[in-house]
């Protein structure tokens, strides 16, 4: 193997006396993509941060980061400018906050060339060449960001990051943000580049699926430690430590069992229209969710779903169709004793609650549509103990909790009119692998005890395929496939859904073979 | 706290104290005129010295303090009252009709610059110190409807609104449950600016004649009073100089260090 482009020895680093990493070996060989592994709080973007020499203040770091003879923990800020943009790139997460919306891309390509000396033509003539190479040919220097798909933006950003050849990329959850599909074209582009140019690319992953699709090494990350790390399939194959076993285990989890189909139509939707401008946002839906069941709806980003939604939980107005709820009039038109029957579980755990409110008052919230009647304590209490929370909660505040504590909360407060629909926004897209493999038991289990409807929104074949008895694929405003999970997942029709599941990145299922 | 907001609340405190004593108790009373005692220097009697109407300059600054303290308060208050609803409203109604109403009238009060009303309104109603409230406060309106519109606009897109409306809450109420509280910092700091340009423009008006009337005590007047006699006796009108830039320069630290404290991205940016 040839001699590594970085390679962090005994790294450890302190934030104003804390701990965070407890001596990380690792190297990081030229074309190769080493994937560092972790749920969220073990340490991997502190990593990146440390490689970069973009660190808090207040930290301190110990051991060695040792690139071409150089310690860079001892390195002056001074000596970083050198070094950031031509020895170490990175690539960032968000597409949307990572560039500058009022400079176009050509000047934002170009700028760690003219940071240098080179003339401007020459530095628009390497953007121009960058910017091909990561797929944007057909994409004019002076175009900028909000004229860009998310997908496009973070092909800037890549062509940025390599502008000046790095020798080392780091890429902190670079397809997070994306969808499926864009994210296996961006995967594809790291992986190429990564091998036609000889970079040594770090990809800081909390998918596993992500990890077995491009990397040759990874790295496991658990609380500041590396506990494994091997090639890729070896590592998969052999899972030799607890950690690496649970977090394969949470990240793979079992498909729902068949279900008896459901019972009476909880809510119904015929032709539902909703236009912004010119554009079909949503066009001639039709659902049928039926009480006990539940129904995935999956798509890209753009796709609709998000408007459909919020037309079915009465926030956005259609200009055609009809929404019923239990043989009721359903969408805005629904009454306030109705609402109290379909509740919402949104994404984003951190923003789905007032941060000035204790949990007693957040759960309680939605009593304002029937009034609160005499026990409500009792039952905001009732509706924790559901969700696996312990009445200490009730006076404290949202801060207070993890990410899958919140969405417990959040659940919680779903539940506590006693709907018969629940709709689950992505209600589990932002939790850890293993926090999310509960968050799913859970609903799975209160499905099961409540006989809710469930209408569950999300990107991930493997978690639709956990919880949902039927999906639907949406594009364009259209459904274009429904049906059973086994049989849309397993042999897909529509083009669409054929797509779906080829861009979704998996596990290949000899690697996870009991090997005894 | 950084040292400069430090500095501000002591002077904010500084001079709020000696407001709120001379409620109670004044060394001596600034209604009395006493030509034997005119233009003394700093003596034990008379810290500061007195005035030429032989009034002590101490107690003149302390009930020029409550003069103005009063009227920038309540010039805040008529701000705050009126204008953040005026603004959380706007935000409720975002791109219909009502907003635009809202804030193209107070770009309208934008446009006239606000001194030359106030010195108009106190001259067309007469000077007093509860018509210079006034003035001052119908500007300070727009200014809070502005904040308070633009710190609602971005919480109306987050899940928690989102949740309120799905449990059947209407706009007022998540307003005022779910908007109000976490748009107050940034009213907050706004309200000790607009404090200190309110006792700034008290001053103004004070200066020009229009503000609160004698006998009552001012900080403007006081250095209206003083102009004549610069050159002979300086300090009359650099006392209540002093007194005016300590406490906007004092408003302005703390303010400052308000924002950086009630932040949550500064707090962040900082750990």
């Amino acid at each position: 193997m040839q001699t590594a482009a970085v390679r962090l020895d005994g790294l450890t680093l302190a934030i104003h006396g804390t701990t965070i990493l407890h001596g990380l070996d690792m190297a990081l060989h030229p074309g190769r993509i080493t994937a560092l592994v972790g749920e969220s709080g073990s340490g991997k973007s502190l990593t990146a941060l440390a490689l970069m020499g973009l660190l808090p203040d207040g930290a301190q770091l110990g051991g060695h980061i040792d690139m071409a003879g150089r310690d860079l923990t001892q390195l002056a800020e001074a000596d970083w400018l050198g070094l950031r943009g031509t020895e170490v790139g990175m690539i960032f997460q968000e597409p949307m906050t990572a560039l500058n919306p009022v400079q176009s891309i050509g000047a934002q390509v170009s700028e760690t060339l003219r940071l240098t000396g080179t003339d401007r033509a020459e530095a628009r003539r390497i953007a121009r060449d960058r910017l091909d190479r990561v797929g944007l040919s057909a994409i004019g220097l002076d175009r900028y960001p909000h004229q860009l798909s998310g997908g496009q933006r973070q092909r800037v950003c890549i062509a940025m990051a390599l502008a000046r050849h790095p020798k080392v990329l780091i890429a902190d959850e670079p397809t997070t943000a994306l969808d499926v599909t864009t994210q296996a074209q961006i995967l594809d582009l790291l992986a190429d580049l990564a091998r036609d140019e000889g970079v040594a690319l770090l990809l800081i992953t909390h998918d596993l699926g992500v990890v077995a699709r491009v990397a040759d090494d990874v790295a496991v990350l658990e609380k500041g430690q590396i506990v494994e790390t091997g090639a890729t399939e070896a590592l998969f194959r052999a899972r030799a430590h607890p950690y690496t076993r649970a977090l394969l285990a949470a990240s793979q989890p079992a498909p729902r069992a068949t279900r008896a189909p459901g019972g009476e139509t909880m809510l119904e939707a015929r032709g539902v229209t909703r236009l912004y401008g010119k554009v079909r946002a949503v066009d001639g839906v039709d659902l049928t969710l039926r009480a006990g069941e539940a129904l995935g709806l999956v798509g890209g980003s753009g796709c609709g779903k998000s408007t459909l939604t919020r037309a079915l939980l009465g926030l956005e107005d259609m200009h055609a169709g009809s929404i019923r709820l239990a043989g009721h009039p359903g969408g805005t038109a629904m009454a306030r004793t109705d609402r109290a029957r379909i509740s919402v579980v949104f994404q984003d755990p951190y923003g789905s609650f007032n941060p000035r409110w204790n949990v007693t008052r957040i759960v309680a919230e939605p009593f304002h549509l029937t009034g609160r009647p005499d026990d409500w304590r009792a039952r905001v209490a009732e509706a924790l103990v559901q969700v696996g929370l312990g009445a200490e909660a009730l006076d404290r505040y949202p801060h207070e909790f993890s990410g899958g504590q919140r969405q417990r909360i959040a659940i919680a407060r779903a539940l506590v009119t006693a709907p018969s629909v629940l709709v689950l926004d992505e209600a589990v897209s932002a939790l850890d692998v293993r926090v999310r493999a509960q968050v799913l038991a859970l609903l799975a289990d209160l499905q099961d005890r409540l006989r809710l409807a469930y209408l569950f929104i999300g990107h991930d074949i493997s978690v639709v395929r956990a919880l949902c008895d039927r999906v639907m694929v949406m594009e364009a405003g259209r459904i274009v496939e429904e049906g059973p999970i086994a049989q849309v997942f397993d042999a897909p029709r529509s083009e669409a859904a054929q797509a779906l599941v080829a861009a979704t990145p998996r596990i290949p299922d000899a690697w996870l073979e009991e090997s005894g | 706290m950084s040292i400069a907001a430090r500095l501000g609340a002591a002077l904010v405190a500084l001079v709020a104290l000696a407001a709120g004593l001379s409620l109670i108790w004044l060394p001596h009373d600034v209604e009395r005129l006493d030509i034997a005692l005119r233009l003394l220097p700093p003596s034990p009697a008379h810290p500061l010295g007195t005035d030429h109407f032989g009034r002590d300059m101490l107690s003149m600054l302390m009930a020029g303090a409550r003069t103005s303290i009063a009227v920038a308060l309540v010039a805040v208050g008529i701000g705050l009252v009126l204008g953040v609803p005026l603004g959380l409203w706007a935000a409720a109604n975002r791109g219909r009709w009502l907003d635009e109403v809202i804030m193209r009238g107070n770009d309208l009060i934008f446009a006239f610059p606000s001194l030359v009303i106030a010195i108009l309104i106190t001259a067309v109603f007469g000077p007093s110190a509860i018509n210079a409230i006034l003035a001052i406060g119908i500007f300070n309106i727009p200014v809070f409807a502005r904040v308070a519109r633009g710190g609602a606009l971005p919480l109306w897109t987050l899940d928690y609104v989102a949740a309120a409306r799905v449990a059947g809450k209407g706009r007022l109420l998540i307003s005022v449950q779910h908007i109000l509280p976490n748009i107050a910092s940034l009213l907050i700091v706004q309200a000790t600016i607009q404090f200190s340009l309110g006792i700034l423009a008290e001053a103004a008006l004070s200066y020009v004649g229009l503000g609160a009337q004698p006998p009552t005590a001012s900080w403007g007047r006081m250095l209206a009073d003083a102009q004549t006699m610069i050159y002979t006796e300086p300090q009359l009108a650099i006392l209540p100089g002093l007194a005016i830039v300590g406490t906007v320069l004092g408003l302005n630290l703390l303010g400052d260090g308000l924002r950086d404290a009630l932040d949550p991205r500064l707090r962040r940016a900082q750990l």
